[in-house]
């Protein structure tokens, strides 16, 4: 961690009282779901102009929180990156949205919508944006079928072909 | 010493309608140019000088499905996109083939999941499927030349 990432996350513990972590000196901030537009916006002021990434991890068996959203921001400037963690509950996954502060968080939050089935409280075009628009389901969701086809094999080619479905000229 | 002779020392040659229009559909393959992964490189490598599709009368890859009537599927087909390649396919005029080029085409390949199709024969009819991951240009290669053979030897009957 350079020195900046310090003042940063320093500053950011004394006003939000954020847990942190660190991990091969990347520093993450793990707060509470109620603070994310205020510390978005400390963020956006104290010199981080890029948003990175958000994605989110889903810790399936254990319900509450089962999700946890990963948001990565990067200073330019000062050269630095930092990430936030928000733990977000399965039932009902919602989290708001920070798109007014950084415009690409836009369709960011639309795959985060797309593959884990988080709402987006507040976003302004919320659809899927990888998936087709009229799929069932999340797929990046730990509950999620895989849905693995059989391989045909010699042995059971004949089995499989049958149910296989072939397209009509 | 039939009538065949007579006409050749004419400088005739006679030969069925059949064979004939097959032999010109084997000339003048146009196959489309759009390619889905990586074996698009080696589709890519299929028509430059080193391997020289051209020599089988394919060296014209047309980007619009009216004028071609091979369709090479070159990659994996995701679930998103085989409403859009059946839809290149229904534009393509008749007679037209599909060459299933690749394990991810033929049967999905490494990709057993829900997101890519479990092969590309779910949504259009395939002629010849070539094998590999991703084939070698002489694989597509003999994938074609076995193409033209299925060609020539198409009946008459079934063309109406």
């Amino acid at each position: 961690m350079t020195m900046n990432e310090h003042t940063f996350i320093s500053a950011l513990k004394s006003q939000f009282n954020g847990e942190q972590h660190e991990f091969r000196g990347e520093s993450t901030l793990l707060i509470q779901r109620d603070q994310l537009l205020d510390v978005t916006r400390k963020i956006r002021e104290m010199g981080f102009e890029r948003l990175s990434d958000i994605t989110a991890v889903d810790y399936f068996p254990q319900e509450n929180p089962r999700f946890h959203l990963a948001y990565q921001f990067t200073s330019l400037a000062n050269h630095a990156t930092l990430g936030l963690r928000v733990p977000v509950p399965g039932v009902n996954p919602s989290v708001a949205t920070i798109e007014g502060i950084y415009p690409n968080a836009n369709w960011r939050e639309r795959e985060l919508y797309d593959m884990f089935g988080i709402q987006i409280d507040g976003h302004s075009d919320l659809r899927r944006i990888l998936m087709p628009h009229d799929w069932e389901g999340h797929p990046l969701r730990k509950d999620y079928p895989l849905g693995y086809e059989e391989p045909q094999f010699t042995f059971n080619f004949d089995e499989i072909d049958v149910r296989k479905p072939y397209a009509k000229d | 010493m039939g009538v065949e002779q007579k006409l050749a020392n004419m400088g005739v040659v006679t030969t069925t309608l059949e064979k004939a229009v097959n032999w010109s559909r084997t000339g003048a393959m146009w196959p489309m140019l759009f390619g889905l992964a990586c074996c698009a490189i080696e589709m890519m490598s299929a028509q430059s000088s080193h391997y020289d599709m051209s020599r089988f009368g394919m060296e014209l890859m047309r980007p619009s499905p009216r004028q071609s009537d091979l369709m090479i599927v070159a990659g994996r087909v995701s679930r998103k996109m085989a409403p859009v390649l059946r839809r290149l396919y229904d534009q393509m005029p008749e007679p037209k083939w599909v060459i299933a080029m690749g394990d991810c085409a033929s049967c999905g390949g490494v990709f057993n999941n829900y997101a890519i199709m479990q092969g590309v024969d779910e949504v259009v009819p395939v002629d010849v499927y070539v094998a590999g991951c991703p084939p070698r240009p002489e694989a597509l290669i003999h994938g074609i030349v076995t193409l033209h053979h299925k060609v020539r030897g198409e009946k008459l009957k079934d063309w109406a």
